[in-house]
C-alpha cells in the first residue's frame, strides 16, 4: 500500500536548513495498523505530512497504491487526498460553523456527491460511529471523544484506503482514548490501512507494530503480535 | 458555472458567519448609498439654480437708454437716450433672428390698486402682448393683452394669481370686471401665475395704453427680446443691437452708460460653468467614495481569509483543490457585495425620494434625483471591485499549505 524509499527532506528558513528526515525506507502492507513514534522533533509529523500529500518531499520515492507520488500540483494532490487517504488530527479539525452532519458530509462535497445523497450518506457514518442524535450539533457543542469520533467519520466517509492518525488521542482522557482505539481497531478490520502517530505506548501497543523515529531515522520496529514476522533489516 | 450545490455551500458559510458577512456587506452598501446621496445632492442642487433660470426665459436680452458718459461725433456726454415707439417698430424690422418682442413703459406713479373696498400695492408694467412668453408666465384665466389692445389704448390688464387673491376674496371670478388704478377703471381680461413670485405680484396694462395715462407720449424705456439662438449667437445679436442703436441714437458704441444691456443666456452661461464646477466636483469626491468603498471591502476580504486560514487548510486536507477554494472565496465576494450594493442602491434611492417629497420648495435645492445609469454603473464599479479584493485573498488562500493552515498553535 505505502513503500518509501530513502525518503529525504528538509526545511529552508532563511540561511539555515533543517534535514528532518534523512533517509526513510518503510513498506507498510494493504491492511495494516502501524504506530509511528518519536520524541518531538524527530520528523514523525514531516513524514506523517509526506503520506498524506500535504507536504512534498526532496529526494527518495513514495509509491502511494502502486503510484509514485514526486512532483504532482496541487490538484491532482487534492483529489488524491479526497479518495485514498482520510486524515484525523489530533485538535480534531472540524469547521466551528458547520454541524456535524455538515463536517461528516464535506469530503463528499469535494467528490461532486449531490447534497441530497451525502447528507444520506453521511447520517450512514454518523450512525456507524454511534453520533447519529447529534447530527444537528456544532462541534463546540460536542465533547471531545464526539468531536473526534465526526472526524473518524468523515475521514471514512470518501471510502479512503489509507487512515493517517496525527495523535488522534492526544486530547482525550485515556478512557476516550479506548473507545477511539476500538473504533480506528474497528474500522482496520474492514481492511483500510491505519496509521497512527503516538507518543503514547499503549496507544502503539494497540497497532501491529511501532515504528520508532529517532532524528530522522527509523530507530526500531516493534511487533506487537505474533503473526507478523519480522522484515529484514534496512 | 452555475452549480446549485455550489451556491448552497456558500449560502450556508455566510448565513452562519452573519457578523462577517454584516461587515463586509455595510461597507459596501455604505459606499453605494452616500455615493447615491451624493450624487443626488449634486443634481438637486443643479435643478434648483436651473429652476430659478426658467422662471424667466434663458434667452431673453433685455436693454433700456441711459445717459452717455462719452462724447460721440461733436456731442457732448451727459445727454439723455430717449427710445421711442419708432425703436420697436425698427427692431421688429431691422434685426434678425428676434423671436418675442416687447417694449416697456415705466409709471412711476401711484401705484395702489383697488377692487370695491380692497386694495394693495403690486408691480405695474406696461407691455407688449409678446411679454407674457418673455416673462415665461403661464394664463390661467381669460387671455393676455392683445394687439388690439395696444392699438385702441384699451384700458384693460391681465393680473397675477396674488393679486387676484388680494383684491378678489369672495372667490367670483375677475374676468370682466373693473379694478382701479390711479382712480381709472381698468377691465381685467386675463388671470396668469409665474413661477417667480415677485414677477406674479404684477399687473399687466398695454403699453400704449400706459403712455397716455401718464402723458408720455410715444416715450419708450427699455425693450424685452427672446432669441431661439446659441450662447455665441446671442452675444452676436446683443453686438448688433447695440451698434444699430448706438447708428440711431448718435452714440459711442462702446459707452455702456448710454444704453444698458442684460443678456440672460450668458448669464445662464456662467451658471452653466459653474454647474459643470459642481457636477466635477461632486465626481471625484464620488471616485474617491468608490475607491473608500474598494479599500474597505479589500480590508475586510484579506480579513476574512486570514480568519479561514484553518477552515482552508482543512477543506484542502479533505480534498478541496485550489480552483474550488478560489471559486468558494469569490463567489461569496461577490454575493456580498452584489447583494450590499443593490441594498445600498435601493435605500440611497428611498431616501432621495423621502428628501425630494418632504422638503419645502426651495430656491436652491430642487428634486435631488441620480442619474439611474450613473448608479448602476457605480455599483457594478464596487462588486467588480469587491470581487478583484476578494481575488487577491482567494488565490494566496488556494496556495495555503494545510500543513501550515492546520498547525497546532
Amino acid at each position: 500500500m505505502i513503500t518509501l524509499k530513502s525518503l529525504h527532506k528538509s526545511y529552508v528558513t532563511g540561511n539555515n536548513s533543517l534535514h528532518v528526515l534523512k533517509g526513510i525506507s518503510l513498506e507498510i502492507e494493504k491492511g495494516e495498523m502501524v504506530s509511528v513514534m518519536g520524541a518531538s522533533g524527530s520528523g514523525k509529523s514531516t513524514l506523517l505530512n509526506v503520506l498524506g500529500i500535504l507536504d512534498n518531499y526532496d529526494s527518495g520515492e513514495y509509491y502511494l497504491n502502486g503510484m509514485l507520488i514526486r512532483d504532482i500540483n496541487e490538484t491532482k494532490a487534492a483529489q488524491l487526498r479526497n479518495r485514498t487517504i482520510g486524515f484525523v488530527f489530533q485538535s480534531f479539525n472540524l469547521i466551528s460553523f458547520k454541524n456535524a452532519l455538515e463536517n461528516v458530509a464535506l469530503p463528499l462535497y469535494y467528490q461532486g456527491v449531490p447534497r441530497r445523497k451525502r447528507n444520506q450518506i453521511a447520517m450512514e457514518y454518523l450512525d456507524r460511529v454511534g453520533l447519529k442524535d447529534w447530527w444537528t450539533h456544532l462541534p463546540s457543542e460536542l465533547s471531545g471523544g464526539q468531536k473526534q469520533r465526526i472526524a473518524i467519520a468523515r475521514s471514512l466517509i470518501g471510502k479512503p484506503k489509507v487512515i493517517l492518525a496525527d495523535e488522534p488521542t492526544g486530547a482525550l482522557d485515556s478512557v476516550t482514548s479506548m473507545e477511539v482505539m476500538d473504533l480506528l481497531q474497528e474500522i482496520n478490520d474492514t481492511g483500510i490501512t491505519i496509521i497512527i502517530v503516538t507518543h503514547e505506548h499503549d496507544i502503539a501497543m494497540r497497532t501491529q507494530r511501532s515504528i520508532k523515529l529517532k532524528d530522522g531515522v527509523i530507530e526500531t520496529i516493534l511487533y506487537h503480535k505474533s503473526t507478523y514476522k519480522a522484515v529484514s533489516s534496512f | 458555472m452555475f452549480d446549485l450545490d455550489k451556491w448552497q455551500e456558500i449560502f450556508s458559510t455566510i448565513n452562519k458567519n452573519r457578523m462577517r458577512t454584516f461587515l463586509t456587506g455595510f461597507s459596501v452598501a455604505w459606499g453605494i448609498f452616500m455615493l447615491i446621496i451624493l450624487l443626488g445632492s449634486g443634481k438637486g442642487l443643479q435643478n434648483g439654480i436651473d429652476a430659478q433660470f426658467r422662471q424667466d426665459a434663458v434667452n431673453m436680452i433685455q436693454f433700456g437708454s441711459g445717459t452717455t458718459s462719452k462724447t460721440y461725433k461733436g456731442l457732448q456726454a451727459g445727454r439723455e437716450i430717449r427710445f421711442t415707439n419708432e425703436d420697436y417698430e425698427f427692431l421688429r424690422k431691422s434685426i434678425d433672428g428676434l423671436d418675442k418682442v416687447s417694449s416697456r413703459y415705466f409709471m412711476w406713479q401711484n401705484r395702489v390698486i383697488s377692487y370695491k373696498s380692497e386694495y394693495g400695492v403690486f408691480d405695474l408694467i406696461s407691455a407688449h402682448p409678446d411679454y407674457i412668453d418673455i416673462e415665461n408666465a403661464t394664463l390661467t384665466e381669460g387671455r393676455f393683452l392683445n394687439q388690439i389692445d395696444i392699438q385702441k389704448r384699451r384700458k384693460v390688464v391681465a393680473i397675477g394669481e396674488p393679486v387676484r387673491k388680494a383684491l378678489f376674496k369672495n372667490g367670483k371670478s375677475p374676468i370682466g370686471e373693473y379694478i382701479k388704478l390711479n382712480n381709472i377703471p381698468f377691465q381685467v381680461v386675463g388671470v396668469f401665475t409665474d413661477k417667480n413670485e415677485r414677477d406674479a405680484t404684477r399687473v399687466y396694462l398695454p403699453i400704449s395704453t400706459a403712455q397716455m395715462i401718464s402723458g408720455g407720449a410715444d416715450r419708450v424705456h427699455s425693450f424685452a427680446v427672446t432669441s431661439n439662438l446659441s450662447a455665441a449667437e446671442s452675444e452676436v445679436l446683443e453686438k448688433n443691437i447695440r451698434t444699430k442703436f448706438a447708428e440711431r441714437h448718435r452714440f459711442d458704441k462702446d459707452d455702456q452708460n448710454a444704453m444698458w444691456m442684460w443678456n440672460t443666456l450668458k448669464e445662464y452661461k456662467k451658471f452653466s460653468n459653474l454647474f459643470l464646477g459642481i457636477q466635477i466636483f461632486v465626481s471625484i469626491i464620488g471616485a474617491f467614495t468608490i475607491i473608500a468603498g474598494i479599500v474597505g471591502v479589500s480590508n475586510i476580504m484579506i480579513i476574512v481569509v486570514n480568519e479561514r486560514t484553518k477552515e482552508i487548510g482543512i477543506r484542502k486536507a479533505i480534498g478541496a483543490t485550489p480552483l474550488s477554494v478560489v471559486s468558494m472565496i469569490l463567489f461569496e465576494a461577490v454575493l456580498i457585495t452584489g447583494l450590499a450594493g443593490y441594498i445600498g442602491l435601493v435605500l440611497g434611492v428611498g431616501v432621495l425620494s423621502l428628501v425630494s417629497s418632504i422638503l419645502p420648495q426651495n430656491d436652491f435645492f430642487q428634486n435631488p434625483q441620480v442619474d439611474f445609469t450613473i448608479a448602476l454603473v457605480s455599483t457594478l464599479v464596487l462588486i467588480l471591485a469587491g470581487t478583484l479584493a476578494g481575488l487577491m485573498p482567494a488565490l494566496r488562500a488556494s496556495r495555503i499549505r494545510p500543513v501550515v493552515a492546520l498547525r497546532d498553535e
